[in-house]
């Protein structure tokens, strides 16, 4: 039989099943494959730990009241700690992003895929450029508005449209448009 | 490292040799800095940097430890705990002053130290070790480095975090899930800032860590030189005490002279007035840039601005990150076996023609606006910056013709060696 007390020479015949396994070697690999699982199972509140925590992720929604906007106008919300543009766009605005071709577009949406049915000259979007986060300008009165008349940001020079979409300079995707809906006829809630 | 003719410790007290016998310490440092230590007769100035940067480390964990007794990681107050800093605690001004110049200072003698490295190719066989370990140091200064500009919570603090974890969203999948985790949320905030706080203590004594693997992997094949030429024997060498410890203290006197002179005269020089605005979430800075010591590494990253394959975005992140990752491969891209730059007339060229200027253009370039002509220069400077380490260095190692070498460091310094003289026999065979 196989020396279980450890006393005596372990490496013997004795100890070798028919395919020179011996029964200890399972021993070695269940103690270190327990070991790796528990050692694994600590990283993870460990990593968790950083991503956002119940008070952030609760910041859900926000409401913002649009009457005041006149044509032409924008205003910046916050919504998640982040800049949020609401813009009521005058009808050459609205014109200007409808005579773009779609299909020639980085990012091909149309104005009516980025507003709501019977508001389509209200425009929500995140002020937080595609590219590297920054806040575009064009949204306060007297700053400049890009080369197309929506949004310019100033830190890598992308250039955005009328819709808000993008139209030149490094940002990959057009300024997000969150998710919000209009609880009454002057006020909308995002998130 | 000992070679055979380094002076053995002798403990000259009862106390010291108490010590030897139980915990040799004194000998342990008499080997690594004493007179136990024997380096070569013929390093320059360019040798001194090292020493500096140990230093700066040390001013840096040091001042470090004093802020972090006055501030306070919270973004309600962070930016008024440092102004608190600068008018309430006692000679708090000067502490702030010298730990962002001290970081200044820093990069300053690191970025010497790096290009001593690279023109002397220090890290040719037998010293692999030291150099990996040094790009190693390199990452972490930058990470550190990084994350103490973010304290401050000034405009540039916030959006600089804001664009730098922007850079990991570049990255396919897991890229958005990774930057909502390193910020702990959707923008940076008080989780940012808290972390980030805790990681800028951290990170240095990390340095510090690696810092004492790198000298102990230099102790083993002993300093490089400028001729390249290993040592061979005794007339090749000093002990390090006196002789250098001697020359260090001269050098670290001058650079404390320029040092103090910044955080005295010019505390402001080298940082951006918009980080004494508060941090704003809602409006960035005309014109953001980084600290001047990463611009060359963020000309590489707004180089790219056209989509291929990936999108141009991604492109800039990858090269980035690549542009510092390159010098891991250096020991196995420059394949010559001459390490000194003196007597490779090739390589010389390329230096000092090539990648030198290159880092100028992308130093210039990275601090300028991203508008032309920067963008194009810094297109061509990154294209060659890439091409210098994958193409011309391996190229130039195996067509290059060296200049001939000087049979040893003695000869090198005294212009003979009666060891580099033929026998009279072989002479007159020859």
């Amino acid at each position: 039989m196989a020396d279980t007390t450890g006393t005596a020479t372990p490496d013997t015949a004795m100890d070798h099943g028919e395919d020179g396994v011996r029964r200890r070697d399972f021993i070695n690999i269940a103690a270190v494959s327990a070991a790796g699982v528990g050692g694994a199972s600590v990283l993870i509140p460990l990593i968790s730990q950083m991503a956002p925590s119940q008070d952030v992720l609760a910041e859900s929604s926000t409401e913002v009241d649009v009457s005041a906007i006149e044509p032409g106008q924008a205003i910046k919300a916050i919504f998640r700690k982040q800049p949020l543009f609401v813009k009521r766009l005058t009808d050459e605005e609205i014109e200007a992003a409808n005579a773009v071709a779609v299909d020639s577009l980085r990012d091909a949406q149309s104005l009516n895929d980025r507003t709501l049915e019977g508001h389509r000259d209200i425009l929500v979007t995140m002020g937080v450029c595609t590219h590297l986060g920054c806040v575009p300008l064009g949204a306060a009165e007297g700053e400049v508005k890009g080369e197309y008349g929506g949004y310019f940001c100033p830190c890598h020079g992308s250039h955005y449209d009328t819709a808000g979409r993008i139209r030149k300079g490094p940002a990959p995707t057009n300024l997000e448009v969150p998710e919000y809906a209009f609880t009454s006829e002057t006020v909308i809630q995002v998130g | 490292m000992s070679f055979p003719w380094a002076r053995e410790y002798q403990p000259t007290n009862g106390l010291m040799k108490f010590f030897d016998e139980k915990l040799p310490l004194p000998r342990l440092v008499y080997n690594a800095v004493g007179a136990g230590y024997p380096v070569p007769r013929n390093l320059s100035y360019f040798w001194n940097f090292g020493v500096l940067a140990g230093f700066f480390l040390m001013v840096q964990i040091v001042t470090g430890v004093v802020l972090a007794m006055h501030y306070a990681a919270n973004s309600e107050v962070a930016f008024f705990q440092v102004e608190h800093i600068m008018r309430d605690v006692n000679w708090g001004w000067l502490m702030r002053y010298a730990h962002a110049n001290g970081a200044h200072f820093f990069f300053i003698v690191v970025y010497f130290h790096i290009f001593r490295g690279l023109f002397y190719s220090s890290y040719k066989a037998p010293r692999e070790m030291i150099w990996l370990l040094g790009v190693v140091i390199f990452l972490l200064m930058m990470a550190t480095a990084f994350m103490g500009y973010v304290l401050p919570w000034g405009q540039m603090s916030f959006w600089g975090a804001k664009v730098i974890t922007g850079l990991f969203g570049a990255i396919p999948l897991v890229g958005e899930p990774l930057q909502v985790w390193l910020v702990g949320g959707y923008a940076p905030d008080n989780a940012a800032l808290n972390r980030f706080f805790s990681l800028h203590f951290l990170l240095p004594f990390v340095i510090l860590g690696v810092v004492i693997l790198h000298v102990w992997a230099l102790h083993i094949p002993g300093s490089s030189n400028p001729t390249g030429v290993e040592v061979k024997k005794e007339s090749d060498t000093l002990p390090f005490h006196p002789y250098y410890t001697a020359k260090d203290g001269f050098g670290l006197g001058v650079a404390l002279i320029l040092y103090l002179g910044l955080v005295f005269f010019l505390p402001n020089i080298l940082g951006h007035p918009d980080n004494y605005i508060e941090a704003n979430p809602l409006a960035t800075p005309a014109h953001i840039l980084p600290e001047w010591y990463f611009f060359p590494f963020y000309a590489i990253l707004r180089a790219f601005t056209v989509d291929f394959i990936l999108s141009a975005k991604l492109w800039g992140v990858l090269a980035m990150f690549a542009s510092i990752l390159v010098w891991f491969f250096l020991p196995w891209l420059d394949k010559s076996p001459v390490r000194s730059g003196h007597y490779r007339p090739m390589f010389r060229k390329f230096f000092w023609f090539g990648l030198i200027p290159c880092m100028v253009v992308l130093f210039i370039c990275g601090g300028a606006p991203a508008e032309e002509p920067y963008v194009m220069l810094s297109q061509i400077a990154t294209a060659y910056y890439f091409l210098h380490f994958l193409v011309f260095l391996p190229l130039i190692s195996s067509i290059e013709k060296p200049e001939p070498l000087p049979y040893s460091i003695t000869e090198a310094v005294l212009g003979t060696d009666e060891d580099a003289k033929l026998p009279a026999s072989d002479a007159a065979k020859a």
